[in-house]
């Protein structure tokens, strides 16, 4: 094996790991955020708690997809290198 | 679940009929769809006016799912109820089986992506159905240029369906298999509830809410 493949190996889990940095900020920010606005809204209106849960949580799903791809893509970085090696 | 290689590695080939690979995945499917057809054989025997325990279950699954419906899609498409429940608990009985070691027919994307392919083809005969010429117009809006865009908007919900469903349902195996790796006691009972149970359920929930919001959206959405 050349030193080609070591290099795209390296670049490949490199690249794993810059996706999972990316794809880590954005939805945590989102979903701390619809956290946030959903305590605020449990603190005003306690009664309608499991309604503001369900939204929530589906909010923070939806806005996790974009972490969920990067994951993906980072998964198949490493598959390419479990290839090469 | 296997080991992370195992996992990583996508389903195997388990026979081949006329050189068609029939994978875990699609065996995996058989088994949820054998365990939900017995269910549904052995709730719905002799059901009575004045309930007994067993028929107060389906009750309340049926109920919720109903009220669900019709909250998201409004009273007049109450009949979608049998769809939108046939899809959850398909999706969420594929998303817990990892639960007996098995491997999630969701955790495929071939899987998941037929799933979205299922919602898209919904949407648009549905509001094909309700609107007519008048839907297809739709997307030469607000200008005839935006139509490229929107096709691809269009194209690309099964593909974010799909791939959420599957990243989620990949990324819990993979932490699951690199949990039960590390640690073999007591630990990977507790972060299996969450994984296969907790996240199984609210995917599956998450994939018919998108699926009821878009094929409302579409179908009866003025403009």
């Amino acid at each position: 094996m050349g030193w080609t493949e070591y290099a795209v190996a390296a670049f490949a889990v490199l690249g794993a790991g810059i996706a999972m940095i990316g794809g880590g900020f954005g939805p945590a920010i989102g979903q701390g955020y619809a956290a946030g606005k959903g305590a605020e809204a449990v603190g005003r209106q306690p009664e309608a708690q499991g309604k503001i849960m369900t939204t929530m949580l589906l909010g923070q799903a939806v806005a996790e997809t974009t972490g969920i791809y990067s994951l993906v893509v980072a998964l198949l970085l490493i598959g390419i290198v479990n290839k090469i090696l | 679940m296997g080991s992370l290689d195992e996992v990583l590695e996508g389903a195997k080939t388990v026979f081949t009929i006329f050189g068609v690979d029939i994978t875990e995945s699609v065996v995996n499917t058989w088994i949820v769809m054998a365990v939900l057809v017995i269910l549904a054989l052995v709730f719905s025997r002799n059901l009575k006016l004045y309930p007994d325990k067993r028929q107060n279950i389906v009750e309340i699954i049926v109920d919720g799912l109903t009220g669900l419906v019709t909250s998201t899609m409004g009273a007049k498409n109450r009949n979608f109820t049998p769809f939108i429940g046939t899809v959850f608990l398909l999706i969420a009985f594929s998303n817990i089986l990892g639960i007996f070691g098995l491997r999630s027919p969701t955790a495929d994307f071939s899987v998941t992506l037929a799933y979205g392919i299922v919602t898209f083809f919904c949407i648009h005969f549905f509001a094909l159905k309700a609107k007519g010429w008048s839907y297809i117009k739709g997307f030469g809006q607000p200008f005839i240029f935006l139509l490229p865009i929107n096709i691809i908007g269009e194209v690309a919900k099964p593909f974010s369906l799909g791939m959420r469903l599957y990243g989620n349902l990949l990324g819990g195996s993979v932490i699951m298999a690199m949990i039960s790796g590390a640690i073999a006691l007591f630990v990977p009972a507790v972060a299996s509830i969450y994984f296969d149970l907790f996240s199984g359920f609210l995917q599956s929930f998450i994939f018919i809410m998108l699926t009821m919001v878009f094929i409302t959206i579409a179908k009866d959405d003025e403009d």
